[in-house]
């Protein structure tokens, strides 16, 4: 009762909020006391080292604020911190009562939802790690990382990852519990094993009201040196490596980089990638629980696109892929405008490129172009970032990839701050970022925080800091080769600073490869200028020890789509569109646009595309030819398709393939194509040409 | 997952046709049918094309009235189940060509099929007030958990014409579920969808017998589809039955292999593969 009192005399001070789980009111709201922190205190250190302790602070600090929100029967529902620390005390409590332990591990698998974000955190405060898992992995998939990572319990968002677990469940003799947060389709289940996420809270409820200390004595138990999950690496080679990251490691690097933006409790942001991957687990969980902003959980991964308009966030993520969607999408939609919207749109646009930039960082801008900005702003920047659900945008972030300069300027014209960073799993995500007002196309920024950059004499880029990961769970070996006893970590990647003391990555190092004549070839650089057009998709390159470089293409259906229903070309399929001869000519002309550019580069102009393919079927996850991060496979791809590879070189005009297909329930299949291979024309190389490499092209 | 063969259907019989006879002028379209749909169950009822099975459907909902012969429904005994009478009554149907309004949402084809529950007068719907405004909320928030039970989330303010056929049917199927049936008439759910379509589909129909122990007769012709989803099959050719029973009883029924098949296997062994697993599609 005394607690109780406490409780009273707390719910006095704060503005009263109304409890959606029908506990008693104030029930969540304990003052923190001994271990916990004081207002002033900084995220990271002593009594904020642990995400349970972070989200006491904010229930105490903001209880009314926001802290999640998620789109539910086609209505935003908002749950506020207090209510947000109420159902993790509550799973927390149904955790211990089934006898969770400190270092035990619960597994999360599903989108992003505010229970799953829950249990991972209740799962944390106890003192057990939390192990989320990519919600389209196979059930073999799943077999694997579960057993790899010891799962003691489960909670899956719905039928789709239940009916995975059950299949795989007898295999697993660890894990002792599934709980499913959406019941549909679940009543006629009868595995003893399996139970429903609201009981799991209900019986955590009554547990809590026996021992109503426990759940705080727990949570100040908690240090910041102890692992708080494991991220499993999608692997281009070999099994997933689960990458075991503290709390210090995500809150130290999360806060680093709240404060290089200054984020606030004001921010909002859009949780929509897997969750299973750090960047999500870092701006959802860790970045949010620093600043005390609010994420907001889409209703489902097919109406991301319309509930980021819906939401408008200020902080916003998004891999160079969906960027490069988005933009796609406008210039389609654009084409099938009306000839005066299509004239605005082509004037407007090529002026933001042109000015746009200097007006975003401030820099000195004449009268006249800023009157036409201006003008443009109201006529179409405006409409067209809400459009699109970026005109709040305060702060945005590619990664993962480099991106096309043009889609990146194109953001940057319209006014949109969308910078670059730099991060990894083995380094809890930032590691480099851009500063405002020092953004540039070709760099990934400057270290963040206290991170030392440093690249080997073989040009890998290496780095050390707060977020350096503790190890791959039950893999020394990995851990060894990863990390050196220094604690620096060797990415992979190969770079350099540059005068500006910029990082600037050209590709990984492994894949950075030289012709027969010894001129360098970095694939991903071909590959990645190839896909800035609307009409490709994907690029894989082909060179190394080679005469020259040549690449296979998977078209946009879309975009391809849409421009061949323009031209009264009929097609039935992927595969009959992609064979059109009309369509070659089109990538024809793309290729050697990249050859002109290519040209201009002293050192890459030997590595311009002679010949090139496009594949009758598109890459795929489910084939193993993406990772699920969607990049692309090259060895994997090379090897697959070698026939293929060797009619890129062998002159001739026309080569018959057998493909084979996975379909989404497992079953594979083949399919028969001839596949044709299109001649480029490549450019002498400019000599002491100044143009800039990565020159703006016009729109369109 | 699905259930025992007739576990379902324990709680006695839903509806009962008796010695059906339908005819349009000279033509016969149904030859004294009987059979019986029970509380709980899937029933499908297959046939080659032409055998009767929409206009079987349609006799049900009142859409076509028989010559002859019954329709007990609920224990009441009718000749003839007037539409209005039918849908009142708690039976919804989805139809072969999609019946739906093309111009508006899904949404807004969704609440269509609130309309028979909704009570307000005109006065109040005109002026959104009070009673209309609280029962109009209650019918979107049911609308709203359609949408979400068949996932169409997406599609949710797009007008259904500019939707691809297989959301069109699902967008139909919610607004049949949109009325809380207890039998649910189904013609064709799965026509013209590709595999997964139909995996996506036949999920749905057993998530709605299950969740809202809806009753439903289906024609299908997937008989994959057919044998893993439903109860019991009645099979009807040229307007009469001639086959009734769990899908294991059925497909290995001679007449039945004859009617899709059309040709006598005369001593062939009956207990071979069966004959109707692949189907015309």
């Amino acid at each position: 009762m005394a607690q109780k009192a406490k409780l009273d005399s707390y719910a006095s001070e704060a503005a009263p909020a109304r409890s959606d789980s029908g506990a008693p009111s104030g029930w969540a709201n304990a003052t923190p006391s001994g271990p916990f922190a004081t207002e002033k205190q900084k995220p990271g250190t002593p009594g904020l080292d642990t995400f349970a302790k972070l989200l006491l602070h904010h229930a105490r600090l903001r209880p009314d604020r926001p802290a999640i929100r998620e789109k539910d029967l086609g209505i935003w529902q908002t749950w506020t911190w207090r209510q947000a620390l109420e159902h993790v005390r509550a799973l927390a409590g149904g955790l211990a009562a089934l006898g969770l332990e400190r270092g035990d591990k619960l597994a999360v698998i599903g989108d992003n939802r505010p229970h799953l974000y829950w249990s991972m955190v209740a799962a944390q405060s106890l003192g057990a790690v939390a192990v989320p898992v990519y919600q389209d992995a196979t059930a073999a998939e799943m077999e694997f990382v579960l057993d790899h990572a010891e799962v003691r319990f489960a909670v899956a968002e719905d039928q789709e990852q239940v009916d995975k677990l059950c299949a795989v469940k007898p295999r697993l003799p660890k894990l002792e519990q599934v709980f499913y947060s959406d019941p549909r389709g679940l009543r006629s289940y009868r595995e003893p094993w399996l139970h429903s996420l609201s009981q799991l809270e209900q019986d955590g409820r009554s547990h809590d009201a026996a021992h109503p200390q426990s759940f705080l004595s727990e949570v100040a138990a908690g240090r910041g040196s102890d692992p708080a999950g494991f991220f499993y690496t999608s692997g281009t080679t070999g099994q997933p490596k689960g990458v075991v990251l503290s709390f210090d490691n995500l809150i130290l690097t999360a806060q680093a980089a709240v404060e290089f933006d200054r984020l606030t409790e004001r921010d909002e942001a859009l949780a929509y990638l897997p969750m299973a991957w750090v960047g999500d687990n870092s701006f959802s969980v860790a970045q949010a629980y620093c600043a005390g902003f609010c994420v907001c959980c889409p209703e489902s991964g097919a109406t991301v696109m319309q509930d980021l308009r819906e939401i408008g966030p200020t902080y916003f993520f998004a891999p160079p892929r969906i960027w490069e969607n988005i933009l796609t999408n406008v210039m389609v939609r654009m084409e099938d405008a009306g000839a005066v919207k299509r004239l605005m749109f082509r004037h407007f646009v090529a002026h933001a490129r042109r000015v746009g930039t200097r007006i975003l960082e401030g820099a000195p801008v004449g009268w006249l172009d800023r009157l036409r900005y201006g003008l443009g702003a109201t006529a179409v920047y405006g409409p067209l970032k809400n459009a699109l659900g970026l005109s709040r945008i305060r702060v945005a972030y590619t990664a993962g990839e480099a991106i096309g300069p043009d889609t990146f300027l194109f953001y940057r014209g319209l006014g949109i701050n969308i910078k670059q960073l730099y991060g990894s799993t083995e380094g809890a995500v930032f590691v480099a970022m851009q500063p405002d007002g020092e953004v540039y196309p070709d760099t990934v920024g400057k270290p963040v925080g206290t991170v030392e950059l440093a690249v080997t004499e073989a040009g890998e880029v290496t780095f050390r800091s707060p977020g350096v990961f503790l190890e791959y769970h039950r893999n020394p070996q990995a851990t060894q080769e990863t990390k050196t006893p220094e604690g620096w970590i060797r990415t992979g990647d190969a770079g350099y600073l540059d005068a500006r003391g910029h990082l600037k990555i050209v590709d990984r190092a492994k894949d950075v490869g030289r012709l027969k004549d010894g001129t360098l070839f970095a694939p991903k650089y071909l590959e990645n200028k190839l896909k800035f057009f609307p009409y490709i998709k994907e690029a894989v390159a082909f060179g190394h020890g080679r005469d020259h470089a040549a690449v296979f293409v998977n078209i946009d259906i879309g975009a391809v789509g849409n421009w061949a229903e323009r031209r009264g070309l009929a097609y039935t399929s992927y595969t009959e569109l992609a064979g059109k001869s009309e369509v070659y000519d089109l990538l024809r002309a793309k290729v050697e646009e990249v050859n002109r550019d290519l040209a201009r580069d002293p050192v890459l102009a030997g590595s311009q595309i002679a010949r090139f393919l496009i594949l009758p079927k598109e890459l795929d996850a489910d084939d193993g030819e993406l990772t699920r991060t969607r990049k692309v496979r090259r060895r994997l791809i090379g090897e697959k398709y070698a026939a293929l590879v060797e009619a890129l070189y062998s002159g001739c005009a026309e080569c018959e393939s057998v493909l084979q297909v996975r379909f989404e329930d497992g079953r594979t299949g083949s399919v028969r194509a001839r596949v044709r291979v299109a001649e480029a024309a490549t450019f002498p190389a400019a000599k002491g040409s100044g143009a800039p490499l990565t020159a703006p092209r016009k729109a369109g | 997952m699905s259930a025992e063969p007739g576990e379902r259907g324990s709680d006695g019989v839903l509806l009962e046709v008796s010695n059906l006879r339908l005819a349009f002028g000279g033509i016969q379209a149904l030859f004294d049918v009987s059979f019986d749909i029970r509380r709980g169950e899937i029933r499908a009822i297959i046939g080659p094309n032409g055998a009767g099975k929409t206009s079987m459907l349609n006799c049900i909902n009142g859409f076509y009235k028989p010559q002859q012969g019954t329709i007990t429904y609920k224990g009441r005994a009718v000749h003839q189940m007037r539409s209005h009478d039918a849908a009142k009554n708690g039976i919804a149907r989805t139809f072969q060509n999609i019946a739906l309004f093309r111009s508006m949402t899904a949404l807004d084809n969704i609440m269509t099929g609130r309309l028979l529950k909704m009570r307000a007068n005109l006065l109040w719907d005109a002026l959104y007030l009070g009673p209309a405004r609280r029962e109009e909320l209650a019918h979107r928030a049911f609308a709203e958990r359609i949408i979400d039970f068949l996932e169409i989330q997406a599609v949710r303010k797009i007008p259904v014409g500019r939707l691809p056929y297989g959301l069109q049917k699902r967008v139909e199927l919610g607004r049949a579920l949109a009325a809380e049936p207890e039998l649910l008439l189904l013609d064709e759910p799965m026509g013209g969808m590709n595999v997964e379509e139909k995996q996506d589909m036949s999920r749905f129909i057993l998530d709605v017998n299950q969740e809202f122990g809806t009753t439903i007769a289906l024609i299908e012709h997937d008989m994959g589809v057919v044998m893993d989803i439903s109860d019991r099959v009645v099979v009807l050719d040229y307007g009469r039955k001639i086959a009734d029973g769990t899908p294991d009883q059925v497909r290995t029924d001679p007449a039945v292999v004859e009617a899709y098949l059309g040709v006598d296997h005369g001593p062939a062994p009956a207990e071979e593969k069966p004959c109707i697993s692949s189907t015309p599609s």
